[in-house]
């Protein structure tokens, strides 16, 4: 399985993203420049983290119109796998790859920490190697993190099974305290209807190694794997 | 050339966190009464002559404000 | 028409040098060292370069006393920032400086572009930037107007540093009524790089190219060097002297100059902060022994209708100015245009030492480069301050009786003492995958991928409290902490970048602080064989409210060799019920002993800066040092944490919290009133806190003695609360203290946190 990963001007979790793949999972990444129409030969698309074009004027918002995004819309809509993490996430409701939108954090302020995420939906290519229920530890740092969707898209997304993460607590009930950004339904990340495009604010590539106090975050592109060999 | 200037501001119902902090901050300084702070964004868009409105509804629509949660306001066109 | 038919600065104004911010002597040695006149423009030039900021001239005679070479020393002051060996291949920039007067005036865009203006430091040396520190000086947090500016400071550090990638990983705060209108913000980055592509600042090689690269040129900060170099007057608006950062073009920038770094092509490269192309070019030339011959009508501009002179000194952020070989601009240009950028080439680099400016042909300056970047050197008067040491004389008897618990939770609530948290969860600590110790530890601990047998810490120290009393043991225990700190994770200490924060140095009184201040700073490094690499001078920060205490910031950068060999790089909370806390270091009734003078505990619990601050075994301190890093690597550590602010009882309280986990201790209290409060609060040097397994107790007991360090072992780890029992004092079977962990976690975390979210 071969991954792509794509570089905004302002991205960065690009290298890190290219860093675990490469070497903690061990399979083949290339990076992606913003600027080509074209994507080159990969089986999943990674939105990473960062600041593309500096967040002004909305988060992911400028990134959003780059000629790449073309390319992945394209590539989205033949069932390619897509994830946004982060900058990558914002990016792609920005770009209506996703529904809903993110807004700033409740707080006002940045936030950078290790929280705990629920999988609701372990049915995905991106969550087949954990279960249903499971509490991950996995890190967040944005200042735009805060998923709305008016009540009834939020009800589509529930029925459907799009919700795929929600904060939660050490036990894995959704305290208000549990919820970072103040998202609405405690949502961390989200799938489009097909379930071929997901987007999260946690880092699972800052969780993928025991030295950096998780490997929760390893699973998903775990996950990616499993679903390779699952379509072979 | 004309400028248009455009002011976007979140949707009534949005809850808008730094026109909450901002009014904190604000009766904390001892402005008492403050009923509503609203933050939004603006711009000022210099366009050659002979651009209507429409255009820059356009713009407003394709990037400047998020269809979802925003809404926007033309003035000075 | 040449330069010398435009009018000198003498024709056309009446007192020029007052214009320019220098001395008539000054404007004198001027007119000697160029043999005419300046014209206003030379004169301006002249004024930015020979400012405090960017000259040194009270500082560099001091500063020349200070240890700054070693064996794995590969740049030592003198460039944009001193680069160190670490082996196979690797080495690492590190530099730190203040943003204090801009801060001061707009904290936000103050604090930012501080950020901003250390990066390209160590992009300058060729380095991608991996860490940043801050240390941070506030007013105490009751005023709003310290908590506004704590805020904004936090605010515009954790836009610029998130925005460009660059994890924010460690830092200090201390508050004082000194600092309420003069806040200091000094910030530090580290940068990794092969040895072999460390890059220069010295201009070489005739007919090569002399570029300017990244954002555009703006009237920003306009005399900004200038600023920084006179005290904070509150009639003026100085609000246009700050420069607005932009750290998306930051970001650019970093990747932008690596690319271009790496196709081989760049000869010197410098960061055009204070005082501008004036000052890159200049100092350029002038360490290269060259000349520069420039047209600004190149330099791609914001505004329309500036003047040459506005161009010249313009603070404009997020640009470089490079010396490339002639033919390889086709390539430069392409790389930053790639990234968004703009890159010109300006004019050449000449074998005449000349620095010749013009706009469009029209000749603008000529100088000689080193006659504006060797600005003059003073030694001013230096005179003890008058009634320093009635300070010192402390009768502990006079202080009323607090209950050691009272006292205990109000040192963890104390602003200085309490978790930071609410300051680092908005910096982005983490990103990079590089970061193993998070904030919050003695020292953040950096992985490094590209060479994974070695990590680094990191940690910065100093304290204005004890400058107050003592500015020379002030500089000798800010080094000793920052160093314990490295030490507690098993880290060598490799070097020092410091920043010296004082008031007006032509004030005798002060200037006799920042001598003793330097004396302190070398004398520790000298002992401890730690080399100072570079670092920053900050005058002049006082205002109406009066001048700062010597404020001596250290920061430091240690190796952890064979780091993934180590089973566990120790933290400061304790790690397991069960384990034995043992104090190494100096304990009861050693020399020198501890005091409670300048302690956080006659601050915070009677309100009172008195007493002289510890002195520093540094002998022993070394010794200590040697421990620490062998215990670590043998793995008989398992958490580690020195004693500093609120002394044994405060850092015995924050392994609980940290760890979340109890401890049972005994402790021997000698006779005499307030020796108790010594004992729990007292403050000194050399003292580490560390719990290890019962099997490993014996080893480290030996190994203390082989490293000929006291060692005592005080007790257990273990239960929900922290008790502190007496061997031979107070009620038998009552303990001196006695509280839940949950308590002390409380107070300590929100000790701090309250006050970023108050108004």
């Amino acid at each position: 399985m071969r991954f792509g990963v794509v570089i905004f001007p302002g991205s960065t979790c690009d290298q890190d993203c290219l860093y675990v793949i490469r070497k903690v999972l061990g399979a083949p990444a290339v990076p992606v420049w913003h600027a080509s129409s074209k994507l080159p030969e990969v089986d999943v698309v990674i939105l990473p983290g960062g600041f593309s074009y500096g967040d002004y004027l909305r988060a992911g918002a400028i990134a959003a119109t780059s000629p790449v995004m073309g390319a992945i819309r394209r590539f989205a809509q033949e069932g390619g796998l897509v994830l946004g993490i982060c900058n990558g996430f914002q990016i792609l409701v920005e770009a209506g790859l996703l529904p809903g939108a993110l807004l700033s954090n409740l707080s006002t302020r940045f936030l950078c920490r290790t929280v705990h995420v629920r999988v609701e939906n372990p049915h995905t290519p991106f969550t087949r190697a954990y279960h249903q229920g499971q509490v991950l530890r996995l890190p967040i740092a944005h200042a735009a993190g805060r998923y709305y969707a008016p009540s009834p898209l939020l009800t589509e997304l529930e029925t459907r099974g799009q919700v795929v993460f929600r904060y939660c607590d050490e036990a894995g009930q959704t305290t208000p305290e549990a919820n970072p950004n103040g998202s609405v339904h405690h949502i961390a990340g989200i799938c489009n209807e097909r379930g071929n495009v997901l987007g999260l604010m946690p880092h699972p590539e800052r969780s993928s190694e025991s030295a950096l106090g998780s490997e929760d975050g390893l699973l998903l592109f775990h996950s990616l794997l499993l679903q390779a060999e699952a379509v072979r | 050339m004309a400028t248009f200037r455009v002011i976007i501001t979140l949707k009534p119902g949005i809850l808008d966190a730094q026109g909450q902090a901002i009014r904190r901050g604000l009766l904390a300084l001892g402005f008492e009464g403050i009923q509503e702070v609203r933050t939004g964004r603006y711009l000022e868009i210099d366009v050659p002559e002979g651009w209507g409105e429409e255009k820059i509804r356009a713009m407003c629509e394709g990037l400047l404000a998020h269809p979802l949660v925003e809404e926007y306001r033309l003035e000075g066109c | 028409m040449s330069v010398r038919e435009l009018p000198t600065a003498q024709e056309s104004l009446r007192a020029p040098w007052e214009l320019a911010g220098l001395t008539p002597e000054e404007y004198e040695e001027i007119c000697r060292r160029l043999g005419r006149e300046p014209n206003p423009t030379e004169l301006a030039m002249f004024g930015v370069m020979w400012s405090e900021h960017c000259s040194y001239k009270h500082s560099r005679i001091v500063l020349q006393a200070l240890p700054t070479s070693g064996p794995r020393i590969l740049r030592g002051p003198g460039e944009n920032a001193g680069v160190i060996d670490i082996g196979d291949g690797w080495a690492v920039a590190f530099k730190m400086e203040s943003h204090n007067h801009p801060s001061a005036v707009d904290p936000f865009n103050g604090a930012a572009t501080g950020v901003g203006g250390i990066i390209r430091d160590i992009l300058a040396m060729g380095a991608r930037p991996i860490a940043l520190l801050d240390s941070l000086r506030f007013g105490p947090l009751e005023d709003p107007r310290a908590r506004r500016m704590l805020r904004g400071v936090v605010c515009g550090i954790s836009t610029y540093g998130n925005d460009i990638g660059v994890p924010t990983v460690g830092g200090e705060v201390e508050t004082g009524p000194w600092y309420t209108k003069t806040p200091l913000v000094n910030v530090a980055c580290l940068g990794l790089l092969r040895v072999e592509s460390i890059a220069t600042s010295r201009a070489q090689g005739p007919g090569n190219l002399v570029m300017v690269v990244g954002a555009r040129t703006g009237r920003d900060g306009i005399h900004g060097a200038s600023f920084a170099s006179a005290e904070l007057d509150e009639g003026r608006d100085e609000r246009s002297s700050v420069q607005i950062g932009d750290p998306f073009t930051g970001k650019l920038l970093i990747e932008a100059t690596l690319e271009a770094l790496a196709t081989g092509s760049v000869v010197a490269i410098q960061d055009m902060g204070a005082a501008g192309l004036t000052c890159a070019a200049s100092e350029m030339a002038a360490r290269g022994g060259v000349g520069m011959v420039l047209d600004l009508e190149h330099v791609p501009r914001r505004e329309t209708g500036m003047e040459p002179v506005e161009v010249l000194l313009s603070e404009s952020q997020e640009r470089m100015l490079m010396v490339i070989r002639r033919g390889a601009e086709e390539r430069i240009k392409e790389i930053f245009r790639r990234w968004g950028l703009e890159a010109e080439v300006l004019g050449e680099v000449v074998r005449e030492k000349v620095l010749r400016v013009s706009d469009g042909g029209t000749p603008v300056a000529e100088l000689p480069p080193e006659a504006l970047a060797e600005g003059p050197r003073y030694k001013p008067e230096a005179r003890e301050p008058a009634g320093l040491q009635d300070f010192w004389p402390l009768d502990l008897s006079e202080l009323p009786e607090v209950p050691p618990g009272e006292a205990l939770l109000t040192l963890l609530a104390d602003p200085d003492i309490a978790s930071k948290e609410a300051i680092y969860e908005q910096y982005d600590h983490m990103v990079q995958l590089r970061t193993v110790i998070l904030p919050g530890a003695d020292a953040a601990v950096l992985r490094l991928p590209e060479c994974p047998s070695k990590a680094l810490a990191l940690a910065v120290d100093g304290k204005g409290r004890y400058g107050v009393l003592d500015p020379y043991r002030a500089a000798v225990l800010a080094v000793s902490e920052a160093a314990a700190n490295l030490a507690c994770c098993g880290a060598q200490p490799l070097g020092v970048t410091d920043c010296l924060n004082f008031a007006n140095p032509e004030d005798p009184e002060v200037f006799w602080t920042f001598v003793r201040s330097v004396e302190g700073l070398s004398d520790a490094c000298r002992a401890l064989d730690i080399p100072i690499i570079g670092g920053n001078v900050s005058f002049y920060n006082e205002s109406s409210a009066g001048p700062i205490p010597p404020t001596v910031v250290v920061a430091m950068v240690g190796l952890l060799e064979d780091a993934h060999r180590i089973p566990r790089i120790p933290s400061a909370g304790f790690a397991q019920e069960g384990d034995r806390i043992l104090l190494v270091g100096s304990g009861a009734g050693s020399q020198p002993p501890l005091t409670l003078g300048g302690s956080c505990y006659l601050k915070a619990v009677h309100g009172q800066v008195r007493g002289r601050p510890p002195e520093v075994d540094l002998s022993m301190h070394r010794r200590l040092l040697r421990l620490m890093i062998e215990a670590v690597r043998r793995g008989l550590v398992r958490s580690s944490h020195d004693c500093s602010d609120g002394g044994f009882a405060v850092a015995l309280a924050e392994c609980c919290i940290l760890g979340r986990l109890g401890a049972h201790v005994q402790v021997a209290i000698p006779e005499g009133k307030g020796r108790r409060e010594e004992i729990l609060f007292g403050e000194g040097g050399s003292r580490i806190l560390l719990s290890t397994s019962p099997e490993a107790v014996q080893s480290l007991l030996s190994l203390a003695a082989e490293h000929d360090v006291p060692v005592q072992v005080l007790g257990v780890v273990g239960g929900d609360r922290l008790v502190i029992g007496s061997m031979n004092s107070g009620i038998p079977g009552q303990p001196l203290l006695d509280l839940p962990v949950r308590d002390l976690e409380e107070a300590w975390r929100n000790g701090f946190r309250r006050w970023m979210e108050e108004a």
